[in-house]
């Protein structure tokens, strides 16, 4: 028993952190970059992601058997198209200031590589538990990079945070940040942050390992 | 300069799908290796491009304006079967180009850049012509963002670069200064 929790709190949190969709694997770009000029956008599209993900892949692992292996990368699109659909007519009823801020770019999850991508590799040969566990974590991990994307992108080009100012009337916003380039050179700087802090992970590890093949 | 010259240098250097929509991403950071392939991938999406403008103006014209909310569906498995096709055709033309491009030519149908070119079409209100000299200018615009990439990842290949740096963030950072040029082109028509 103990082992089976191990390995779901394995498969929640990889997504989080370890596999990163956004930072370590670097999959779903399109959306991540486009819409992450606020905060509140970010939200906004991640949460999307987020249910389109997780009902996906519930489907795609409850249908795994009836699905042909020829044509499994249409039927899993088309199963990723129908919920997008769903999130598309849904936020345009319940937010439309939201949806038409968004745009184009609600349809466009569909084009995710991220969510065809775990439907391939995790959804279609796991058991239903397992998949949502792993959707569940994958798209907490890219609401996360999306969230603080948007976040440093909006403090920098803006000077707010979800809309309140943050540092008063003296502030010379970076318009840059807000606009296209800033969210390529943003991006790049936080996937070199990731690297340092990789890198640095597997040097101490290195002494750690060190030392203690030292000590005996 | 008419409305349809207007539109196609619009989606070819002001709106670049790829620098100012941030479609496409993927191969564009993934394929850009070698400016060979490169380039024939973006040849390859301009003709998936022009396609997919034609066979959206067919479905808006004649089945959706009965049944909107199935628009979606029905774009990208017109999109996909555009794209199995190409791919068959390839593969008997040309394995050593089936070769090269590997597994992002299955992907050109989860490339957002081929999606929003239709949904972009649509929500303008193109007709039929517009529509595909939108998708000419998109998909040359793109081949024009790859191929620029890729001359700079061959010519940064050999420079020393920090370690740390190395990979995709670098290749991130690059394309932000490459997108901050192609603002420059947005001053191209606001004083006639």
């Amino acid at each position: 028993m103990a082992k089976s929790q191990q390995q779901a709190y394995d498969e929640f949190i990889k997504g989080v952190w370890r596999e990163n969709p956004v930072f370590v694997q670097v999959l779903g770009m399109c959306p991540m970059l486009a819409v992450t000029n606020s905060a509140i956008n970010g939200i906004a599209m991640g949460l999307a992601t987020f249910f389109v993900l997780v009902c996906s892949s519930f489907f795609v692992s409850l249908l795994k058997s009836f699905i042909p292996k020829q044509v499994r990368i249409s039927c899993f699109i088309i199963i990723i198209a129908t919920f997008v659909t769903v999130v598309d007519y849904t936020l345009l009823a319940l937010v439309p200031k939201v949806h038409k801020e968004l745009g184009a770019f609600i349809p466009l999850i569909v084009a995710n590589c991220l969510i065809l991508g775990r439907q391939e590799a995790f959804a279609s040969k796991n058991t239903i538990p397992m998949a949502m566990l792993d959707a569940v974590g994958m798209a907490s991990g890219f609401l996360l990079a999306l969230v603080s994307l948007g976040g440093i992108r909006e403090i920098l080009g803006e000077g707010k945070l979800l809309g309140f100012s943050l540092f008063g009337p003296n502030f010379e916003p970076w318009v840059i940040m807000i606009l296209p380039p800033g969210g390529f050179i943003t991006l790049g700087l936080m996937l070199l942050f990731f690297n340092w802090v990789e890198e640095r992970k597997k040097k101490l590890d290195a002494q750690l390992a060190a030392a203690e093949g030292g000590a005996d | 300069m008419g409305d349809l010259g207007w539109i196609f240098i619009s989606a070819l250097l002001i709106n670049n799908f790829v620098l100012a929509y941030f479609l496409g991403l993927c191969p564009f950071l993934g394929v850009s290796g070698k400016l060979e392939t490169s380039f024939r991938l973006g040849m390859a999406t301009v003709f998936v491009m022009v396609i997919t403008a034609l066979c959206a103006w067919i479905l808006n014209t004649y089945v959706l304006i009965y049944a909107p909310y199935l628009r979606l569906i029905s774009f990208i498995v017109v999109i996909a079967s555009v794209v199995q096709f190409i791919e068959m055709v390839i593969k008997k033309l040309s394995p050593a180009l089936f070769r090269s491009l590997g597994i992002f030519l299955p992907l050109i149908t989860t490339n957002c850049a081929i999606l929003g070119l239709a949904i972009f079409a649509t929500n303008k209100g193109y007709g039929l012509w517009e529509g595909l000299v939108y998708a000419l200018g998109a998909g040359l615009g793109f081949t024009l963002a790859i191929v620029l990439m890729a001359g700079l990842r061959e010519e940064t290949e050999l420079s020393e670069v920090p370690v740390l740096v190395k990979g995709i963030a670098f290749n991130l950072i690059i394309s932000g200064i490459l997108s901050m040029a192609f603002m420059g082109f947005a001053g191209l028509f606001s004083s006639s």
